[in-house]
């Protein structure tokens, strides 16, 4: 057993740090989503061909630096404490964790672009029914000669109005929420037939409502079997889960870091307020909250690439925590900070709108739960 | 005691019940429908109909424009009210300054100042925090200092609520520098529109422009729009909080709040069910719903002290803690009940096409709403400080 971290880990993520002291202020995140875009393209540009940070989980032979789930999370949490709108999750976590796991021709030709960032991969998985089901989908596939023809609607797509391709989750067969006939196709973003609705997140994202019309696409886009996709689904939405419990490690951190430097500051009744033991204890209180989910996720990390039934264990119960933590962390900074942390002009606000976003994000804490019991608690 | 209503009172029921259906504005209902912010006018319409039918002011004494009613009849009004999902009337006005000039007034400010309130020809603000005090009110430092007939007010207020539309503020400022804290401050009605009064936007989590600076620069306000004695303004303010923490438990709203997300989660789909058919789902909506129950017969008992004569206490204090918890846990329930439909941020575009809408109405401001809602347990005193009344002023500790 071993707990520490590499000297590339950990060079990894001073390099990331310093880069984003440099370009990620508060302001400087302000603009970026106020402008035409909604993001600042330099950025991405910069992580991957000045900083290599987005070859940091990918082989050698890829062009990578031969990393994996720890780097994600190390990347995830440091993009976490600036509250980044980069879609690091979504192109190199769920798009690279699918063509790793499917290997030949496509992760040959994609994960190279992706390492030089000349590619973004969005995750249209959710439907309106379907809530956090992955495999409750109407979006269909229709076998059409060598490719397929894609219909459907999918919901709330994060970083889409950015994406050169979709990482789309549909019916080959099959009904319902059945497992059987699920498939997984990473297809072009401009294809004829797709038309998306694009707007920002609360949480400062872009994202999009897209419809597939029939949409050819074509046969080598599936990844994995035909009908057969949804262990692999299951595979990198855990991945990406884990992705999301080490972004909200910065996330709270930030958040807890903030509200103690404010608590120090801020007087009332002839006193800075921290002195209080109410919020004190309230602070102790957040600060367990934030190493406990470093925990959980440390755990789930080294627990990825478990048989499926360990691995999804481990996923809910880092998930399940971490989303009750991301919610206590959130409501107390804002409650500690008085009327100024419910202003846009202060930058807690803002942590904890993507705290609050990152409670729900691959499932609530419910559901989790549910999966934690339906895995563990057998009757 | 006894718990049904008599057959005067239903009666009483049937007929706000019918005036509310008849006379609630249309547009209105559908600009609630579709989750959209309500403009100034939008708040007006209801309120000026009200107003007409003698209506607005329930709980003032009849010879100031009150209804007379029993506390059971103002109970069931504000049920009606809920249950039919009105909007609610400015506080400012009604709940606050207008009973501190009715309690503390002269008869000419009586006269002068009453009457637009009720008709909702001014709109009021609150003008008490300030950046250096918030929790700590009494160390407030605006100063207000006498020339003649006038006093010459000088100081920055902050968090003041809807001061972008309103005609009047009650501000407390410092009138003794010298005198102990609370001894030293005043009660002063100040024109908005008077010379040095400027109003600047702040803009809070979900987007909306509720909350303002105040800054006051060399104000001229006339000595004769001070309420009650120079330097006696805290005992004006102590009697308005009292007033304001009743109001804040808002159990027929949050009544409403909950059918409102029970009708959610008969909608939301949680894969083949509906989300209401989920174990979890339920037993967050009926905690809350037996919390909510508590909280009512907490507030009942309450007013039936009133009612017998003992004014709103510290015990206030409970309806306010535990009115605005759960305030806020309607809002963070009807979050999660949303599911994905929680992310879109709908005041970052306009209408849009209506071939794609952005998932259902009742998500489309699930998540300001949300960020919103955490005011409630700030403003009004903040909870903390409420528990500490409550240690000090209930327990003796
Ligand atoms: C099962 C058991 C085994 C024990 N074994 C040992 C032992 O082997 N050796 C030994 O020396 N002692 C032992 N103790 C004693 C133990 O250390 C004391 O009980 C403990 O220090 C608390 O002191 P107290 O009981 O006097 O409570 P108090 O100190 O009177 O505290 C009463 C309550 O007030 C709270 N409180 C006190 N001060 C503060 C403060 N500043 N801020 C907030 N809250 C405060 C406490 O948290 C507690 O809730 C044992 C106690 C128990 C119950
Ligand atoms: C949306 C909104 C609308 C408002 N509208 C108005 C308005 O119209 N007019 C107006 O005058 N004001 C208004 N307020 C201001 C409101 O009354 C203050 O925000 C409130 O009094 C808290 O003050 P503060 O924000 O300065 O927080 P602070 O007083 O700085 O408090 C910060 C934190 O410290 C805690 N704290 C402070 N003192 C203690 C203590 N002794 N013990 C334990 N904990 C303590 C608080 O509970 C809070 O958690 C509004 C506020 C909001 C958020």
């Amino acid at each position: 057993m071993d707990f520490s971290y590499t000297e590339t880990q950990d060079m990894i993520r001073e390099t990331l740090s310093r880069f984003l002291a440099d370009t990620y202020d508060f302001d400087s995140r302000g603009k970026m989503i106020a402008s035409a875009t909604g993001r600042d393209a330099g950025i991405w540009k910069a992580l991957a061909q000045d900083l290599g940070m987005l070859g940091a989980s990918f082989s050698e032979e890829h062009g990578g630096l031969g990393g994996g789930h720890l780097e994600n999370a190390l990347i995830m949490e440091e993009l976490g404490k600036v509250i980044a709108i980069e879609p690091y999750l979504q192109t190199v976590v769920l798009g690279g964790g699918a063509l790793k796991a499917v290997g030949g021709a496509i992760a040959d030709a994609v994960i190279p672009e992706i390492i030089g960032g000349n590619v973004v991969i969005a995750f249209a998985y959710a439907e309106p029914q379907g809530r956090y089901n992955l495999a409750n989908l109407r979006t269909t596939a229709k076998k059409d000669g060598a490719g397929y023809v894609l219909n459907g609607h999918k919901g709330v797509v994060y970083a889409a109005p950015w994406a050169s391709h979709l990482l789309v989750t549909a019916r080959t067969g099959g009904s319902g929420s059945e497992a059987a006939g699920v498939s997984l196709f990473l297809i072009d973003a401009n294809l004829p037939g797709i038309v998306r609705r694009d707007y920002p997140t609360v949480d400062g994202f872009q994202a999009s409502e897209i419809y597939f019309e029939n949409v050819a696409i074509p046969g080598d886009a599936l990844l994995g079997g035909e009908g057969a996709g949804l262990p692999l689904i299951e595979q990198i939405v855990d991945e990406a889960t884990v992705a999301v419990c080490a972004e909200a490690c910065g996330v709270t951190f930030k958040l807890h870091q903030g509200t103690l430097e404010y608590a120090r500051q801020r007087n009332q009744f002839g006193q800075p307020i921290s002195r209080f033991q109410v919020l004190q204890h309230r602070m102790v209180d957040m600060f367990m909250e934030v190493e406990q989910s470093k925990s959980m996720t440390t755990m789930a990390t080294l627990k990825l690439d478990l048989p499926a039934a360990e691995r999804m264990a481990a996923v809910s119960a880092c998930k399940a925590k971490v989303s009750r933590a991301a919610k206590f962390v959130g409501q107390n900074a804002i409650q500690t900070h008085g009327g100024i942390g419910i202003t846009q002009e202060l930058a807690i606000g803002h942590y904890f709108k993507r705290a609050t976003m990152i409670e729900g994000q691959f499932g609530s804490a419910d559901h989790h739960f549910d999966r934690f019991e339906k895995l563990t608690l057998a009757e | 005691m006894q718990l049904e209503f008599s057959p005067e009172e239903i009666a009483f029921q049937q007929e706000v019940r019918s005036f509310i259906a008849e006379n609630y504005p249309e547009n209105l209902r559908s600009v609630q429908d579709e989750g959209h912010d309500l403009s100034k006018e939008d708040f007006l319409s209801w309120h000026r109909i009200l107003a007409k039918k003698g209506w607005i002011a329930p709980a003032w004494p009849v010879e100031y424009g009150g209804t007379g009613w029993t506390a059971t009849q103002r109970f069931i009004w504000s049920e009606e009210l809920a249950a039919a999902d009105c909007v609610g009337t400015m506080p400012f006005g009604l709940s606050m300054v207008g009973p501190v000039i009715y309690t503390f007034g002269t008869p000419e400010q009586k006269a002068r100042f009453l009457p637009g309130i009720l008709s909702g020809d001014d709109w009021w603000c609150q003008g008490y925090s300030e950046p250096g005090s918030g929790s700590d009110l009494a160390s407030l430092r605006t100063k207000a200092v006498r020339d003649g007939d006038d006093y010459i007010v000088n100081g920055q207020k902050t968090w003041t609520t809807m001061a972008q539309h309103a005609d009047w503020g009650f501000f407390l400022v410092r009138t003794d520098p010298d005198a102990k804290q609370q001894e030293g401050i005043s009660f002063l009605l100040i024109d908005m529109k008077s010379p040095g009064v400027t109003v600047r936007p702040i803009i809070t989590l979900g987007g909306e422009h509720e909350v303002n600076e105040v800054w006051l620069e060399e104000v001229r306000v006339p000595v004769d729009q001070r309420i009650y004695e120079e330097n006696k303004g805290w005992t004006c303010a102590k009697f308005l909080l009292a007033h304001e923490r009743t109001g804040i438990a808002a159990v027929a709203r949050s009544k409403r709040g909950v059918e409102k997300i029970k009708q959610i989660a008969r909608t939301e789909m949680d894969g083949d069910k509906p989300l209401l058919a989920n174990a979890f789902f339920k037993r967050k909506i009926s905690e809350l719903e037996i919390d909510l129950t508590a909280l009512e017969f907490t507030e009942l008992r309450s007013l039936a002290g009133e009612a017998a004569g003992k004014g709103p206490g510290p015990e206030s204090s409970l309806l306010k803690i535990k009115g605005s918890e759960i305030q806020q846990r309607i809002t963070e329930l009807a979050l999660e009940a949303v599911g994905h439909y929680g992310a879109p941020y709908f005041r970052g575009f306009g209408e849009g096409d209506n071939e794609h809408p952005i998932g259902p109405d009742y998500a489309h401001r699930a998540a300001p709403t949300y960020f919103n809602t955490r005011k409630t347990t700030i403003y009004g005193g903040s909870n903390e400080i409420q528990r500490n009344i409550i240690a000090k002023m209930v327990l003796g500790i």
